[in-house]
């Protein structure tokens, strides 16, 4: 066994899933939408690593955890580059990329400060009017929220 | 169509805009019927607005309905620090039908979510006044004859006015040609020229208002207010800019019309109120026709 199979050995799952091209900012924000600080199974993720389309990225490993559609696709907000690997037995076995959905439920909060959502208790809705350059159009106030204004739940 | 709300313009359709202008037409022929008869109607107006509510008020007692509400958030339970959500659900419980105005944006649609009853925004914050847009389309046809290719100038503040960006929306439908003149504080937002772009619809841009809206259609008059500017000289200054004085209207179009959402400060001079093309005065009357047209067709009485 040579060195750079020992390095892998370190990094490598058996079963699970690889969220790869996160962009470094965003990481903790995937975290977080996932759920991930809570959830039991084995994670490692690597981050500020150097990557020729984002500048820095991140990247997650999860042993033994698989995401439906409708749930990867939440991180799309933060992370529309996001490419998934699914691995089985060491393999990848399937590639998925994250779709930006057309329209966002939760997750994402208005940017407009005069929204009724950020003054009564209610689930902010939003129409995606860009998938490139995520921009949300608010179900409530009709304000455009874009992603450099965008906070996440 | 029963039971529809009404709270930003692109909610009704092309065709029902077109039910609605021939409905107020009807109405402004014969203004006092009996179809609201045993009818209650909740005005809630969480913020004043004189001109709006003695508008929907007017109408509903012409069509021999009764109202109940608030004429300020100060003197209804809002005070006590309800919800908007609860105060809905309640007035719902004691009313066909709710007219609601509040300056938060968005809580007219919140507001249609949580009534069981239909509810018609009469303006929430700077986001959507349909009821305006669509008496302003009545107005524009009425003096016109078409909406079809007209000139349309807007002056004054075309940032805030929501009266500008809803009837842009809905004039964006006729193939119009738009004319903007406003200082460079108060210009048109850039997602409205994107709009028109997509649609490729002709706009042009102006910073001057003197003798430039001789082709005009329609001009479209916008106050421009005070807590806009940080700077209260600039606000003197701007505001002098941007006024229309009866000798500018010598060499407009025979046809043309001027408009105003109303309350005017001093953005058109009282000697062009004898005009013949100073049409504001009846526009807020055609407001009366128009909201009894909207009411009737949301209950589906008409």
């Amino acid at each position: 066994m040579d060195i750079n199979d020992k390095k892998l050995q370190v990094s490598a799952i058996q079963n699970g899933t690889v969220i790869d091209h996160i962009p470094a900012s965003n990481l903790f924000k995937v975290i977080d939408i996932l759920g991930l600080d809570k959830i039991k199974s084995q994670i490692t993720f690597g981050t500020n690593l150097e990557s020729k389309r984002l500048g820095f990225k991140a990247i997650i490993k999860l042993a033994d955890v698989f995401f439906m559609d409708e749930e990867i696709n939440k991180i799309a907000l933060v992370a529309p580059e996001a490419k998934l690997n699914i691995i089985k037995n060491y393999k990848v076995v399937e590639k998925r990329i994250v779709e930006v959905p057309d329209a966002i439920v939760g997750i994402a909060k208005c940017g407009n400060p005069k929204c009724v959502t950020n003054i009564e208790n209610i689930v902010t809705k939003f129409q995606v009017v860009s998938k490139k350059k995520v921009a949300l159009k608010c179900h409530y106030c009709e304000k455009i929220t874009d992603s450099e204004q965008m906070e996440i739940f | 169509m029963k039971n529809k709300h009404l709270i930003s313009i692109t909610d009704f359709t092309r065709d029902e805009v077109f039910k609605i202008l021939e409905l107020a037409a009807e109405f402004e022929k014969n203004p006092s019927q009996n179809l609201l008869n045993g009818k209650v109607i909740a005005t809630l107006f969480f913020e004043p607005s004189t001109r709006t509510r003695l508008s929907f008020e007017s109408a509903i007692s012409r069509l021999g309905g009764k109202y109940i509400g608030f004429t300020d958030a100060s003197s209804s339970s809002v005070s006590k620090g309800e919800s908007i959500k609860d105060t809905i659900m309640t007035v719902a419980n004691y009313s066909d039908m709710i007219i609601m105005r509040h300056p938060v944006e968005g809580s007219a649609r919140w507001a249609s979510e949580v009534s069981r009853v239909p509810v018609i925004n009469a303006g929430d914050g700077a986001n959507q006044h349909p009821t305006q847009t669509l008496l302003d389309l009545y107005t524009i046809k009425q003096t016109q004859g078409t909406l079809e290719n007209l000139n349309l100038f807007f002056v004054g503040d075309l940032k805030y006015g929501r009266t500008v960006h809803s009837l842009i929306q809905a004039m964006s439908m006729f193939n119009t040609t738009f004319h903007f003149i406003s200082p460079l504080e108060l210009q048109i937002p850039k997602e409205y020229k994107l709009y028109l772009d997509k649609l490729g619809l002709k706009y042009y841009e102006y910073r001057d208002f003197s003798e430039i809206a001789n082709d005009a259609d329609i001009i479209y008059m916008t106050r421009i207010q005070r807590e806009r500017f940080s700077d209260p000289m600039e606000y003197e200054k701007t505001k002098n800019s941007y006024v229309l004085k009866n000798s500018m209207l010598n060499n407009t179009r025979p046809n043309m019309k001027v408009l105003h959402p109303l309350p005017r400060v001093n953005e058109i001079h009282t000697d062009v109120d004898t005009n013949e093309k100073a049409y504001y005065f009846t526009q807020a009357l055609n407001g009366v026709y128009t909201r009894q047209a909207i009411m009737t067709y949301i209950l589906g009485l008409k």
